[in-house]
């Protein structure tokens, strides 16, 4: 972008440099999830008896048949399992839902709020905008506690309306992030709108959110990101395997697996289980993605 | 909520006076309102009330004033878990920040490709969960990858994870190291921020890369690194994930953070009221370094203005 003829000509051995030390980079970046596929093909023998080798001898997918429990406990503990059960295809679905409805509940709540702080006009905005605000300093932890006895008290414990209670109606940096968007809509295509007789609920939705799309989407990204990574909270009140997420089993199945002969094997192939989702999402939304992230910095 | 129905007729003149908003507006904030006043502001006032109380969540809770804030001062592990957190925010932040402030620069100057950035950002994808367990075998002392290598160089092995001397240090090195693209990738937003015009007339003035970097770049972009910086520090304070499943606090209490501590008191010792008053004072240290952050950010935006 910069370089004319002139930089390009005196960079080259910088240029081959930086190249060196970025692909260094991303190798220290991806090596340890490829070592822990690579693992998750190995009998549990050969890692114990020292094979480093980047493609494993006697590769086999055995280890990802007992994460899913496709074999019988004893051949599991044979291979070094723990006997612990893994119902993955249950916790997949648990995480999916968890995150879609948390994303889905925030997003929507979230734009509706922030059109009212953008656009319309009642005593105590700026208090209650302040409000919001001083939400997204709270550390998690200092509600988890009253909200647990809550939740606890609802009967709510290891039920998804108890995991999700939380997080679905509100979360005050993505009505923060909104407004800012639409406090940069030019107001006179909704003057116009209002002229014609539109009321507030038609120019949120034929105008305000049709515009917002990408910055929408942004945060819907985000928020993905952070659900699917929740972990302090599921796995107080979802304890349950019907209602257990990915993180919570995996967290459960590292518990259990035993400290003297860890199932390795077993660990590698539920992490990488987790993994694929994630990098799904980036093969498919990576340009997206890595816009999102930047967006989110620069507003 | 009843005087919008009164008023429905459009309004060509200012699209509605203050009092006719009042009850759409109300309708727009209800369910962020709603959730905000249950989940937010209750337990604000709840997490108080509670940590002037003795509570093991079973038996009713007993009133016991400011007796957990006195005992507070007078338990070494709450200390010893307030300078663990810090240790740890000092080493992940420093070799988080420089880390990905270096790869910001790669990002610019060497290749501006999607696809290095997604390849950098995916650790930051993987929940800390999975990355925890990750780390634990690739860094365990006897299988471990890490230690095959360093065994290779005469060094080793190292228990990272089963050292109290290093335990917090690894837990701090490997969220730098998952948390390093996506830091690059706020910093490199900021670089994007710069106008290129700045840029050509360096180059016409000849100036060489490096003093581009120094000169230019790095005083720019101040304002967005700060920001990175101490709302990285907000989150690192935070740290419970990584440390709940790798080391369990452990070895040694080593690695016992201040989360970890608050965790372990309320749900493990059933000390709710005493954990409470140890989230009071999280609360008031992060309130401080919000307060900062919000001086940073108003200086962020002058500066860029």
């Amino acid at each position: 972008m910069t370089d004319t003829a002139h930089t390009r000509r005196h960079l080259r051995p910088g240029r081959i440099l930086g190249w060196a030390v970025l692909i260094l980079l991303i190798v220290v970046t991806l090596l340890p999830f490829a070592w822990a596929i690579r693992t998750a093909l190995t009998p549990n023998a050969q890692i114990f008896s020292g094979d480093y080798s980047l493609i494993p001898p006697d590769a086999t997918l055995l280890n990802f048949e007992r994460v899913l429990g496709l074999v019988d406990t004893k051949t599991d503990l044979e291979a070094g399992g723990s006997g612990a059960k893994m119902y993955f295809w249950l916790y997949l679905r648990n995480s999916i839902i968890f995150t879609a409805l948390m994303v889905l509940g925030q997003v929507t709540t979230a734009t509706m709020a922030a059109y009212a702080f953008a656009r319309l006009h009642f005593p105590g905005r700026n208090l209650i905008f302040g409000l919001f605000l001083t939400g997204m300093m709270i550390p998690p932890i200092f509600i988890v506690l009253p909200n647990y006895v809550l939740i606890n008290n609802f009967n709510l414990i290891n039920m998804f309306t108890g995991q999700l209670a939380p997080y679905f109606l509100v979360f005050p940096f993505a009505i923060f992030f909104l407004r800012q968007f639409f406090l940069s809509i030019p107001k006179e295509v909704e003057e116009a709108a209002h002229l014609d007789g539109a009321g507030h609920f038609t120019i949120f939705r034929r105008i305000i959110v049709p515009m917002s799309w990408p910055p929408i989407t942004t945060i819907a990204i985000i928020q993905a990101v952070f659900a699917w990574n929740e972990y302090l909270w599921p796995q107080l009140v979802g304890k349950d395997h019907a209602v257990r997420l990915l993180n919570v089993a995996l967290a459960a199945f590292q518990e259990a697996s035993p400290t003297t002969r860890p199932d390795w094997a077993g660990l590698m192939a539920a992490a990488t289980l987790q993994v694929i989702p994630m990098l799904l999402l980036l093969l498919f939304f990576g340009r997206k993605l890595v816009g999102s992230i930047a967006l989110s910095a620069t507003k | 909520m009843t005087t919008t129905s009164t008023r429905r007729t459009p309004r060509p003149r200012t699209g509605g006076g203050p009092r006719s908003q009042t009850g759409v507006a109300l309708l727009f904030l209800a369910p962020a309102l709603l959730g905000f006043a249950v989940f937010y502001l209750r337990p604000m006032v709840k997490g108080f009330e509670l940590s002037l109380t003795r509570w093991d969540l079973l038996t009713d809770p007993q009133w016991v004033g400011i007796d957990n804030y006195k005992a507070l001062l007078y338990d070494a592990t709450f200390g010893r878990a307030l300078l663990i957190t810090a240790v740890y925010v000092v080493v992940n932040i420093t070799t988080q920040t420089a880390a990905g402030l270096g790869i910001a620069v790669l990002m610019q100057k060497v290749s501006q490709s999607t696809v290095v950035r997604s390849l950098l950002v995916v650790p930051w994808l993987v929940p800390n969960v999975t990355i925890a367990v990750i780390t634990l075998f690739i860094l365990d002392p006897n299988v471990g990858l890490v230690n095959h290598l360093l065994g290779q160089v005469g060094v080793g092995p190292i228990a990272f994870y089963g050292n109290p001397d290093f335990a917090i240090i690894t837990v701090a090195l490997v969220n730098s190291w998952r948390n390093m693209g996506y830091t690059a990738l706020l910093i490199f937003a900021g670089m994007q921020l710069i106008p290129k015009m700045i840029y050509e007339s360096a180059d016409i003035d000849g100036a060489n890369q490096w003093k581009v970097l120094t000169r230019i770049t790095l005083p720019l972009i101040r304002p967005i690194l700060a920001m990175v910086v101490v709302v990285s520090m907000i989150g690192s304070f935070q740290i419970f994930d990584t440390v709940a499943v790798a080391t369990k606090g452990g070895p040694v209490g080593s690695t016992r953070v201040i989360y970890f501590y608050i965790y372990e008191k309320a749900f493990q010792h059933g000390q709710m009221g005493y954990a409470a008053a140890m989230s009071v004072v999280l609360l008031l240290i992060i309130l401080v370094m919000s307060l900062f952050q919000l001086r940073v950010t108003r200086a962020a935006e002058s500066d860029l203005g």
